[in-house]
């Protein structure tokens, strides 16, 4: 489904710079500062991020299970965190298992976990993906080409508060011995949404 | 102030429709869900978003089976909500902590 939303991004664009002229409007913002702060913390936001974690956690077992127990605090280890914008998020990573799969969405606008994935794809932000996923989550993965086992339960993740979302993919049959930058470079930023095997 | 849900807990949402900003989702209203786990507490967005005064209040994430909010599909949703939109089950098991 990616490609059909043209102009999604031109009509958040304009949004989001109406957004920005009120706030400085009023004195909330001072325009030069938000600049660099958008600036440094998008020099840092890449899919990259995400992938390392996933790479880690493949290969320590302390490091997957202290992830699924408190996301923000394991970050720190790698030198990462939920803290590039104003505030810190909490970051939840949902694990995929032989019996269980992941999706993530933001059904009310786009939430995104950008610090580990950069900025969020089109199709993400389209309408058609965030209300199609939640009523039939495998019939858009089927889009994406992923068909998933009928046998293994889906749970989608609508991030509607603070809390920003992550998938541990399963690690791939056929990778073993491979060192983590290997491993880091398997995963695709489509497998950290969900919408991908890995 | 503490939470009043705890792990387990059948909630139901909030039914009412308002005109301002929600962050509880249509497709979710008034659907009858488990509170998986308590997330911190936040100000309530949809009172923030209208310059309102608001305290922290406490956010779960809740799960629901989809055939209760779709009438079909064999598949989970969760959704982060706050505690003023959760209100308990009548009937079911209630933590007052």
């Amino acid at each position: 489904m990616s490609g059909e939303h043209h102009g999604t991004d031109a009509t958040l664009a304009a949004q989001v710079r109406h957004v920005e002229a009120l706030l400085e409007e009023r004195g909330l913002v001072d325009p030069a500062e938000l600049d660099r702060a958008l600036e440094a913390f998008l020099a840092r936001a890449s899919p990259a991020n995400g992938s390392r974690v996933v790479a880690r956690a493949w290969l320590d077992a302390g490091f997957r299970a202290r992830l699924l127990a408190d996301g923000n605090t394991a970050l720190v280890e790698l030198g990462l965190s939920m803290g590039g914008g104003l505030q810190e998020q909490r970051l939840k990573v949902v694990e995929n298992t032989a019996d269980a799969h992941n999706v993530i969405v933001c059904t009310l606008c786009s939430c995104y976990p950008i610090a580990l994935l950069g900025p969020s794809p089109t199709w993400y932000k389209s309408e058609a993906y965030r209300s199609r996923v939640v009523r039939e989550p495998r019939a858009v993965l089927a889009e994406f080409g992923f068909d998933l086992d009928p046998a293994v339960a889906i749970t989608v993740w609508d991030a509607s508060a603070e809390t920003r979302y992550l998938v541990l993919p399963r690690r791939p049959a056929g990778t073993h011995g491979l060192d983590e930058r290997s491993l880091a470079a398997l995963v695709t930023r489509n497998g950290l949404i969900g919408v991908a095997a890995v | 102030m503490t939470d009043r849900f705890s792990p387990g807990t059948r909630v139901q949402t909030c039914r009412t429709d308002p005109s301002h900003h929600s962050r509880l989702p249509r497709y979710a209203r008034g659907a009858v869900g488990t509170i998986l786990e308590p997330q911190g507490q936040h100000p309530l967005a949809d009172d923030r978003a209208r310059g309102l005064p608001c305290d922290p209040l406490p956010v779960y994430t809740v799960r629901f089976a989809a055939r209760d909010l779709f009438d079909e599909g064999e598949h989970s949703v969760t959704l982060d909500i706050w505690e003023s939109n959760l209100m308990p089950v009548e009937g079911a098991e209630v933590d007052q902590g």
